[in-house]
């Protein structure tokens, strides 16, 4: 009987997939895939003197992405300042994913493991912070972790250091800041993917006297991975082209991708450099993400 | 939920109709537009202003330039006015509608950015100096060495506002050209300085109010509004016009050329060059406005403020940034690239 | 049942991990309610307690209108963009691959992959002319352009849900002669609720913190709070923000009380 209902489904599964998606394409279409299509064109034109574009064919847009000119000598050599800064961000977003994972797994776990009526109020708890501005929590970040902030006072006062740490315009503030900014799109998704969890599992494999370990390795991690999946992408995604945060707690002596091409677009006057470089960084996360999903989905089927 | 219904259809409502009579659509900077002046505009000649916010003069530009915004004023700082009259997005002022021109102070009556003042209004001035606490550093704090050759009191203790135009025109002057220098040796000569002073850096951020006051920071390079409520809170913190050269700005309102309610512009226009008024303007943000007659109305503090009425000695390194060709623009950009990478 | 499942889903060190991490996600909250009732005018330096700010907040019709307006963007954005992601993650999930499902997949994510600025830009010139066009310059535009760039934030928690789900219990019904709406609505939903209120979530949350798409999209009057606090970054930060803010969470903590206690009720 389910081959049947599921012959059925096949059979309309790629009509109704495509009219199901309709909307959001639609949408999609209008207000970002398709002025997207401006972007490519921008980034083969010539930069206009005070911004903006000319309309006359060219492709130094896409050279100056890995070649820069010498502007003092001439000579033509490797943009090794683009590269950098195209380093620092997918090094920082990759950490950024790790630390939010390492914190929002157990405590997703925790919120899916409440009694039902209590889950809500916890998955709400996660987001209320969220309901405050970023700017305006990124500053309150800034104050706790600040050289005479919450932190240093509340240690130096239970004596656990004899002197204030320095974490304020590092790496780690602002891998602390983003860590924070981006934990609740891991925990969500992690909630939606654990909550499913049939926990009757976890006993048959204490049952077979597995290790808690080896539960969490075999069973749990396989069946959640979908939830891992989605979480890990909206988070290194965005923190790619995170910008608030490295600016007010690193300090905003070093560039990421986001600061770079927006400095383009305004103040550096050079939108067609902008616009290939933003197309670079879509042809990469979109090769990234394939590869990613594509490892992700080998060999775990769902319903296993 | 009712109640969210007829907010939105209110909010709906209210963009829809700014073009409607007794209607004025002011694109200005963030914080910068006193409230108590626009409740005296409206109190006067029943206008309503409604303020949006910008951040920079190349959003505001590119978004005017975008079309369809719907505003009928912008104030632009004095290097992109010329950038605005090229492309047409402003239009010369009908200087019949504007009796009160007469007030504008004579050093602002004709200006290089906008010659005889045709499309114009002063709206504020100031300058770009260093802030620093004279009980950490007691040296000279009039030059721009005290963040490009950072003195060792002040080593990992100093911040630098991260405005491209005017940190690269500050080190280009220390380094003995003009802004927008085309020079190869002297940007040269300003991009080594730059490099080799910013591991003495400890950020390059905005919030120089806060920081200086609460002793996160010992100095930094910032405006003199700012410096200015800085020594309120902390008096041991004095503001320095660096001697090699320093950026003056003055932000001017300018009328578009798809303005919908141009009488009313008219009306705001005339309106803000009333002494009393411009005086208003200064007292909310703390910035000087180029209207004589203004200084009766300011607020005692201002009068003798050091960071507002620039000292007579400092006068004369004071520059106002021209506007940088393509070219010059290119420099600039890469030589902040490389500071920032 | 639940106590059963508390007690074998407990892993150890993860209750603390889960109580560390919220201790964190409410310290820096914490410091930002405390600093709303500074009497001062500065986020960063104690000067006494006040509700100076509440008023000066209560006082200013700017703060006041782009609360209102972040709001009102936030809920249409989060209710239009988990609504056409549900369908989207019903149509692309537990069928048989189809032609194209990988290009709706890359599709729908595409706001991800893009820095804001580059949407920011693109929209500007796209909705420049559109807005010169029809001369319509209402909030349409901002909520289109949340409503697109929700979207992936609603669907992935939706696709992790839908995933994983049981297909037996809708082909039970379908076998049962359900109609496929009845099944859906019966069936499919109950079991989605948790995808799309943790989707539904993240998209208020990922409109109301956004500043650039915002800041190029916005027309004359259109300020939402993150826009109105861009502007001020460059001057001072006064804990004006800090109240509007703490206000904002009160009033979420109250509405989540009472819905609390009213579900907790009807159970």
């Amino acid at each position: 009987m389910a081959s049947r209902a599921e012959e059925r489904m096949q059979r309309q599964s790629a009509r109704n997939g495509w009219l199901l998606s309709l909307p959001a394409l639609g949408l999609l279409l209008i207000a970002a895939l398709g002025p997207l299509l401006i972007i490519f064109v921008y980034s083969v034109l010539t930069p206009g003197q005070y911004g903006n574009v000319v309309w006359e064919f060219s492709w130094d847009g896409w050279v100056s992405i890995l070649f820069t000119r010498d502007i003092f000598d001439g000579t033509l050599g490797l943009a090794d300042a683009h590269l950098t800064i195209f380093w620092r961000s997918v090094s920082l977003s990759l950490m950024t994913t790790l630390a939010t994972f390492a914190l929002g797994f157990p405590t997703a776990w925790f919120i899916a493991t409440r009694p039902p009526r209590q889950r809500g109020l916890w998955l709400f708890l996660i987001t209320i912070p969220f309901w405050t501005n970023l700017l305006i929590r990124t500053f309150a970040i800034n104050e706790v972790i600040r050289q005479e902030g919450v932190l240093n006072t509340f240690l130096l006062w239970t004596g656990v250091i004899e002197r204030p740490l320095s974490i304020i315009y590092t790496d780690t503030a602002v891998l602390i800041g983003m860590a924070y900014v981006y934990l609740p799109l891991m925990v969500l998704p992690l909630f939606a993917a654990i909550d499913r969890f049939d926990m009757r599992l976890l006993e048959a494999g204490y049952d077979l006297y597995a290790s808690r370990w080896q539960v969490l390795r075999r069973v749990i991690l396989p069946i959640v991975k979908p939830g891992i999946v989605a979480g890990s992408i909206l988070v290194f995604v965005p923190s790619l082209g995170a910008y608030v945060t490295p600016r007010v707690l690193g300090g905003g002596k070093n560039m990421m991708i986001g600061n770079f091409i927006e400095l383009q677009f305004l103040a550096g006057r050079n939108w067609p450099l902008g616009a290939a470089l933003s197309v670079t960084l879509l042809l990469i996360v979109t090769a990234a993400l394939l590869i990613y999903v594509r490892a992700a989905n080998r060999g775990s089927n769902p319903h296993g | 939920m009712k109640r969210l219904i007829s907010a939105t259809a209110l909010l709906m409502a209210t963009s829809a109709i700014a073009q409607a009579e007794g209607q004025l659509n002011l694109y200005n900077w963030g914080n910068y537009t006193s409230p108590e002046l626009l409740e005296k505009f409206k109190a006067e000649t029943g206008i309503t202003v409604t303020v949006t916010d910008y951040d920079s003069n190349d959003t505001a530009l590119a978004k005017v330039e975008a079309g369809g915004h719907g505003f009928d004023l912008v104030v632009p700082s004095a290097n992109y006015v010329p950038i605005w009259v090229e492309k047409g997005l402003i239009v010369e002022l009908d200087a019949s509608k504007l009796p009160n021109k007469a007030n504008i102070a004579p050093e602002w009556a004709d200006v290089s950015w906008d010659p005889g003042r045709t499309h114009t209004v002063p709206w504020q001035w100031g300058s770009t100096g260093v802030a620093v606490d004279t009980t950490i550093y007691t040296g000279d704090i009039n030059t721009s060495a005290v963040f490009l050759e950072v003195p060792a009191e002040l080593k990992g203790k100093i911040n630098v506002v991260p405005e491209m135009n005017d940190i690269v025109a500050m080190a280009t002057m220390y380094a003995g050209g003009e802004p927008c220098s085309e020079d190869p040796e002297v940007l040269k000569k300003a991009r080594d300085l730059l490099v080799a002073a910013k591991p003495d850096w400890i950020s390059m951020d905005y919030g120089a109010t806060e920081r200086l006051s609460n002793g996160d920071w010992a100095a930094s390079v910032n405006w003199n509004g700012s410096s200015m409520r800085v020594r309120v809170a902390n008096p041991k913190v004095a503001y320095g016009y660096p001697k090699e050269g320093y950026p003056l700005f003055m932000d001017s309102v300018a009328l578009l050329a798809d303005a919908q309610n141009v009488e009313e512009a008219y009306k705001f226009l005339d309106f803000i060059m009333v002494p009393e008024n411009a005086a208003m303007i200064s007292a909310f943000a703390r910035y000087a406005n180029g209207i004589s007659g203004s200084e009766a109305f300011m607020p005692e503090d201002m009068k003798t403020a050091p960071e507002v009425v620039i000292p007579e000695e400092h006068k004369a390194a004071g520059v106002f940034l021209p506007t940088c060709t393509g070219k010059a623009q290119e420099y600039i950009t890469a030589i902040w690239t490389e500071l920032q990478k | 049942m639940a106590e059963r499942r508390f007690e074998i889903g407990r892993i150890p060190g993860f209750a603390t991990v889960a109580v560390a991490t919220f201790v964190m996600l409410y310290l820096p909250i914490a410091t930002l309610v405390a600093f709303s009732f500074n009497e001062g005018n500065s986020i960063a330096v104690w000067e006494g307690l006040s509700l100076h700010w509440y008023r000066e907040a209560w006082d200013n019709q700017a703060v006041k209108d782009a609360t209102a307006r972040s709001l009102i963007i936030a809920v249409c954005a989060a209710v239009i963009s988990t609504t056409v992601a549900t369908m989207a993650a019903l149509g692309t999930t537990r069928r048989a691959k189809f032609r194209g499902e990988t290009f709706i997949y890359v599709a729908i994510n595409q706001p991800l992959m893009v820095p804001e600025i580059v949407t920011a830009v693109a929209l500007m010139i796209f909705f420049g002319m559109i807005k010169v066009a029809t001369g319509y310059q209402g909030l349409g535009y901002l909520i289109l352009a949340h409503s697109a760039f929700c979207i992936p934030f609603a669907y992935l928690p939706i696709r992790a849900r839908l995933e994983g789900m049981d297909l037996s219990l809708e082909a039970a019904a379908s076998d049962l002669y359900a109609t496929p709406w009845k099944t859906f609505r019966h069936v499919t939903l109950p079991l989605l609720g948790p995808g799309i209120l943790a989707g539904a979530m993240l998209a208020f949350v990922i409109s109301l913190d956004d500043v650039i798409i915002t800041e190029f999209v916005k027309s004359g009057g259109q300020d939402t709070l993150p826009t109105y606090m861009l502007g001020q970054l460059r001057r001072t930060m006064t804990p004006e923000v800090n109240a509007i803010s703490t206000a904002l969470l009160a009033l979420t903590v109250m509405l989540l009380t009472a819905f609390f206690l009213l579900t907790r009720k009807r159970d």
